[in-house]
């Protein structure tokens, strides 16, 4: 098992009032995402948990385009990855952050 | 809005959103808890933080429940020990708050090997808890139509809730089709045959059989109103029961005991087209079904 | 042991147990000694020979079950278990045989609530299906070393997980949630006692009984037991908090 850690600055606090929310399902080809909103509104941080050894640099890459393109200031998201790939990871933690900007 | 939507298609949480009141849902051990199996990683296996089990409580048409959801997609819903305790953990509660009924998710290969005798253990802590529950006058009703099926120990553990839907996805069985060619050859049975599959353990052959109470369509608001219909009419467990079950065994064996296929038992329950049966649709099979084997509501 | 052996070894004092076609069925007179057990019988059931447990078996047995729980007399019962799994055919799937075993293990828990105290003895082997049907339906489950419980044999798990038997074997060596065998069994809670063959099986069968007479509190302790042996460390606690967010919720 290889466990990744990033934190990023991110241009605005995520929308919303929702504390907590998750998306996906542990399966062959997806991955859950666990978003918390537990940080300071311009801080991000992403942990990863994959069986997938090697591929930091894609998690790495996908992280950082996902910090730029959706501004999820003050989360906090933990993802299961079930081999995903860097699609299918993208679109997670989009809807994490959508799912996360829903009223409370 | 989201009544038409797939049961089958559908993950465990979106199934309870489907099922319960509108924001009624309150979850005990939530995915934050990060209560995962340890026993995964040795297998290089990733966990999920609900370890494929959500439990908790909430409200159906107004009348308060307690729920368990089965995530089939992950690991095929089997049970592990985490994933098994809570589950055990809802059903002893549940003795205390009788009559509050529980409404269980079934969406399981079974026992999760990775944690064979810890799933094992599991499962026959769950059908004592839930036969306790049913003593205490617990009405404990079985939903399948996922992924998984219910198979295995959760074969059993179906067998022992009040009553059971299930929709045209669903199967129902012990040994799993892979497993049973594999110890006995394909002649006995070719798991790769998918029409001999669902005719032996499939929800239109379980509604025949009696194996489940109803059959529904594969929609959330399908196994919404089963569930609240089975809720009214679950019986009590007391000595009755299991000598009207135990008949109702006996006669099954006597009177199909001799069929070497499905479409055998339904000819004798006296369909003109066993052939036509698989592609019924869900309303011209419902009424088929309670024509020709009327569900009883004093047995299990 | 045989069955036979065992059957001598409880009851010393006589018995009238058979066994027919694989099926075990008869009473034994459990040997005067503690209040409990002064000059008592004990209905004897089980699968002998490795039988497999099919809905032809599952069915006779839950029957003889029904008939205890029937009569006035308040007779425990013991589960005398060497079986193997639940029969694999297509007809003991076609006619529900998740529903036969599950009858079974009703019976056995109704039993047990309407204060006919359930003992499980397994001598030989057991698993899956079979072993949540019998053995594992019992409120205290023995055993004689040398029994060989399973939940799967490794073939078939190697079969299903797609991992070798050699990497099963390997990785069975650093958790007993996951080898097959007795020890294993224990350690995670399942079996409450490994008896001595070397000492009175009668006098051995009489105290389980009597724990169960005195026993107060919850009837489950198997998860506990798990917790204590260090085989299963998360699943009394995970309950057990499970219970309390229950109450609390109202």
């Amino acid at each position: 098992m290889e466990q990744l850690h990033y934190r990023h600055v991110a241009a605005a606090r995520a929308r919303g009032a929702k504390a907590q929310a998750l998306v996906g399902v542990v399966a062959s080809g997806d991955l859950e995402v666990l978003v918390q909103r537990t940080l300071p509104d311009r801080e991000c941080e992403v942990e990863i948990r994959t069986a997938i050894a090697g591929f930091a640099d894609v998690w790495q890459a996908v992280v950082a385009d996902f910090v730029e393109r959706r501004s999820p200031g003050g989360l906090k998201l933990s993802v299961n990855d079930g081999g995903a790939r860097p699609d299918m990871v993208a679109l997670r933690l989009a809807q994490a952050v959508r799912a996360v900007g829903e009223p409370a | 809005m989201t009544s038409a939507l797939s049961w089958y298609e559908s993950t465990a949480r979106q199934r309870l959103a489907g099922l319960l009141d509108a924001s009624s849902f309150g979850e005990f051990i939530g995915p934050e808890q990060r209560e995962t199996s340890s026993h995964l990683a040795v297998f290089d296996l990733p966990a999920q933080f609900d370890d494929g089990m959500i439990v908790g409580h909430g409200t159906l048409d107004g009348t308060r429940v307690w729920v368990a959801a089965q995530e089939g997609r992950f690991m095929g819903g089997a049970v592990g020990e985490v994933h098994g305790a809570k589950l055990t953990g809802l059903l002893r509660a549940a003795r205390e708050s009788s009559p509050r009924p529980v409404l269980i998710l079934l969406d399981t290969g079974g026992v999760r090997l990775q944690e064979a005798n810890a799933g094992e253990l599991a499962i026959a802590e769950i059908m004592r808890a839930l036969i306790d529950a049913r003593l205490a006058g617990v009405p404990v009703i079985g939903l399948i139509g996922g992924r998984a099926g219910c198979y295995g120990g959760g074969g059993l553990i179906a067998a022992c809730c009040s009553a059971l839907a299930i929709s045209e996805q669903g199967r129902i069985g012990v040994s799993g089709p892979e497993v049973i060619e594999t110890h006995r050859g394909v002649e006995e049975f070719d798991s790769q045959d998918r029409a001999l599959v669902w005719r032996t353990m499939g929800g239109k052959h379980r509604r025949l059989l009696g194996g489940a109470e109803l059959f529904v369509d594969d929609s959330l608001e399908g196994f919404r109103a089963a569930a609240a219909t089975l809720i009214r009419q679950a019986p009590a467990l007391d000595a009755a029961t299991l000598e009207a079950e135990q008949a109702r065994l006996e006669q099954r064996l006597e009177r199909f005991g001799g069929c070497a296929d499905a479409r055998d038992v339904w000819a004798s329950l006296g369909a003109a087209d066993a052939r036509a049966i698989p592609s019924m649709d869900t309303q011209e099979f419902i009424a088929l079904a309670d024509r020709l084997a009327p569900s009883r509501h004093d047995a299990r | 042991m045989t069955l036979a052996e065992i059957l001598d070894g409880l009851f010393p004092a006589g018995h009238e147990v058979v066994l027919d076609r694989g099926l075990i069925f008869g009473r034994g007179v459990i040997i005067a000694g503690g209040s409990v057990t002064q000059g008592r019988s004990i209905i004897v059931i089980g699968a002998d020979g490795r039988l497999s447990l099919g809905v032809d078996e599952a069915v006779w047995l839950s029957r003889k079950v029904l008939d205890i729980i029937a009569a006035a007399a308040q007779e425990p019962i013991l589960v005398l278990i060497d079986s193997d799994s639940q029969r694999m055919t297509k007809r003991d799937e076609l006619l529900g045989l998740n529903e036969f075993l599950a009858h079974l293990a009703k019976c056995l828990l109704l039993a047990d609530a309407r204060g006919h105290a359930t003992v499980g003895l397994l001598y030989g082997h057991t698993a899956a299906g079979a072993f949540l049907a019998t053995a594992l339906a019992t409120r205290t489950l023995l055993a004689l070393p040398g029994a060989d419980p399973e939940v799967m044999d490794l073939a078939s798990m190697a079969r299903v997980t797609k991992l070798s038997i050699d990497v099963l074997r390997q990785k069975a060596r650093s958790t007993a949630v996951f080898a097959p065998g007795l020890d294993n069994l224990v350690k995670t809670g399942g079996v409450t006692t490994v008896l001595d063959p070397g000492v009175s099986l009668a006098a051995q069968l009489e105290l389980a009984l009597d724990s169960i007479a005195r026993a107060a509190g919850p009837s489950d302790l198997r998860d506990q037991w798990g917790k204590e042996r260090d085989g299963r460390p998360k699943a009394a606690d995970i309950a057990r908090r499970i219970q309390e967010l229950a109450r609390a919720a109202g």
